[in-house]
């Protein structure tokens, strides 16, 4: 048999998968890693190369600086733990298997493909003055004159509107993580379970939830790293009304051409995620006396 | 029991459909707003379902200024994102599913590590450099960067993709004489083929929906979304639902064809270590 044929394929085997990855390397290389590196030299250096922490002096005493800061976390703080519960009920419920269950899982996936700032727009046909929710206000009775949830007269309104519309559109991504997650637990330890005399309740927070916790890992790291760019639907519903970080990033580019503020808000939404996801690893580390899968 | 079973299913079945009523009821409303005329949009009390359905607000957004331009700019920087997306990342893909090779965990680490950043971070210093290269406010730009953004999930994918076809194919084919090329384009290429599309399809929805390095990007030359934010503020309501419904139509064709593919795309390319 053509064994020197074999042997040369295997011969050039070697090399190959480099070859292979090499393009996509020097794309990432080029177009990813060298304007991140740029990104930090514009935030430290000053445009005659000499290092500088005056635009990290100037971002910290920048007026929106400190709601941006208050208001990124804020809406973090509340968004992505309803999220988790949410699309834990709702893969739960998936996993039940009834009839008509995939069809029910499509539904809920379907935000998954809505651009944020669709999503503010679409909220925003709900909240604004003339939307849809005085619009059912009114007939059921509730209100005679339009409420403006929308307005600098009460921030709050806009906070929450923002809450809806990015749980609304963001929850998918943790839902289908936590779906994949159940799938491969397997059901002999549900049964298991079940035949040693466990309530729904004990199988769920003694059997599912500690299999469950690498995807719910993962889930909230990538969610919460996203969550603090918010950044679309927070312009679409509310404009500068609730100032965030990614906002002031884009307004310090696009409002006042300064693209080294620009991108030290950039750099320092870069240093969150890192310390994010050091965070996640950090509280979700195997500890002493169990059992990793 | 049977009651008790059959008062479970019924409790099961009203929460899956609040929960399908929750999230396709915005985007009913949103269509609903898209075809109600101009001055209805503005009444009070407004009714939910317009008095009569029309394009005119339609009509109104895609004849303003810009709207069609950019528009056309959308499709052909999404399309061009597909191309350099595929062309880069598919060979990766491949390499990743198939061989076991020093650095390959490297490689898939790095590739994960690359969600931690955000777009504005490669966006700004980008439009520095496209400055200097005089790719600023040109759709090639844009699609670098989209690419940029689109390249890890496409590779993950991928290699998602051609790990589902089985490798004994291949090998079989290479044993009874074909060459690894032609094991690959008549044997993986083929049966792998409705997994590309869908992540043909996933990469151009990431970069039609891309707003904060397209708008940073682009001047004259904006895509849809970059088109609507900058002229956002000082648009009228009805222009705003209609950019927004959209936006999200060619999306929902999208995720309807590539459905079955969602859970390679978003589950599995994460949950898998």
């Amino acid at each position: 048999m053509n064994n020197y044929k074999l042997q040369r394929l295997l011969g050039t085997d070697t090399l190959l998968p480099y070859w292979l990855l090499l393009p996509s390397f020097l794309y990432l290389l080029v177009f990813f890693m060298s304007p991140l590196v740029n990104a930090i030299g514009l935030a430290f250096r000053t445009d005659n190369g000499v290092f500088t922490m005056q635009y990290f002096l100037q971002l910290f005493h920048d007026l929106n600086f400190g709601s941006a800061l208050k208001y990124t976390f804020l809406l973090v703080a509340i968004i992505v733990p309803v999220q988790l519960v949410t699309a834990l009920v709702i893969a739960l419920l998936v996993n039940t298997g009834f009839k008509g269950s995939r069809f029910f899982l499509y539904i809920c996936t379907i935000p998954l493909g809505i651009a944020d700032l669709a999503a503010g727009l679409i909220w925003l046909s709900i909240f604004a003055q003339h939307g849809y929710l005085n619009s059912a206000l009114y007939s059921l009775g509730v209100i005679n004159k339009p409420i403006y949830f929308i307005s600098y007269h009460n921030i709050s309104f806009v906070f929450w509107a923002i809450v809806i519309a990015e749980h609304w559109r963001a929850t998918a991504i943790v839902l289908v993580n936590l779906v994949a997650g159940l799938q491969m637990i397997s059901k002999d330890y549900l049964e298991a379970a079940e035949v040693l005399g466990a309530r729904p309740w004990q199988r769920l927070r003694y059997v599912i939830l500690p299999l469950l916790k690498p995807a719910i890992q993962s889930a909230l790291i990538i969610r919460t790293i996203l969550a603090i760019q918010m950044f679309a639907v927070v312009i679409a519903l509310g404009g500068q009304l609730v100032p965030v970080l990614a906002g002031e990033s884009y307004f310090w580019y696009s409002l006042y051409r300064s693209y080294h503020m620009a991108a030290t808000y950039a750099v320092l939404l870069m240093a969150l995620s890192i310390i994010i996801t050091w965070f996640y690893m950090w509280f979700f580390r195997p500890k002493a006396g169990m059992v990793e899968r | 029991m049977n009651y008790r079973r059959l008062q479970h299913q019924t409790l099961l079945y009203m929460a899956a459909v609040v929960i399908a009523l929750w999230v396709l009821m915005p985007i009913v409303l949103i269509a609903l707003a898209s075809f109600t005329p101009k001055q209805e949009i503005y009444a009070w009390p407004k009714s939910i379902i317009p008095s009569h359905f029309s394009v005119e607000t339609m009509k109104y957004f895609l004849n303003s200024y810009g709207v069609l331009s950019s528009l056309l700019n959308s499709v052909l920087v999404a399309v061009i994102t597909l191309g350099i997306t595929l062309l880069v990342g598919a060979p990766a893909g491949y390499a990743v599913a198939r061989f076991i090779f020093r650095g390959r965990q490297v490689y898939r680490m790095g590739i994960l590590m690359t969600r931690m950043f955000p777009t504005a971070l490669l966006a700004i210093p980008l439009a520095v450099t496209f400055i200097k290269w005089g790719l600023y406010d040109t759709l090639i730009g844009v699609a670098l960067l989209h690419s940029a953004i689109a390249m890890p999930f496409a590779v993950l994918i991928i290699t998602g993709i051609f790990v589902s076809v089985p490798k004994d194919l291949e090998e079989a084919a290479m044993t009874m004489g074909c060459s690894r090329l032609g094991a690959f384009a008549r044997v993986a290429l083929p049966l792998a083929l409705p997994g590309l599309a869908a992540a043909a399809m996933f990469t151009f929805v990431i970069s039609w929906n891309e707003v904060f390095g397209a708008t940073i990007l682009t001047v004259q030359h904006r895509t849809l979304p970059a088109q609507i934010l900058s002229t956002l503020s000082a648009s009228p309501l009805y222009f705003r639902f209609a950019g927004g419904f959209f936006m999200v139509l060619p999306t929902l064709v999208f995720m309807f064809l590539i459905r079955r593919y969602l859970f390679q795309m978003w589950g599995g390319a994460t949950t898998e270590k």
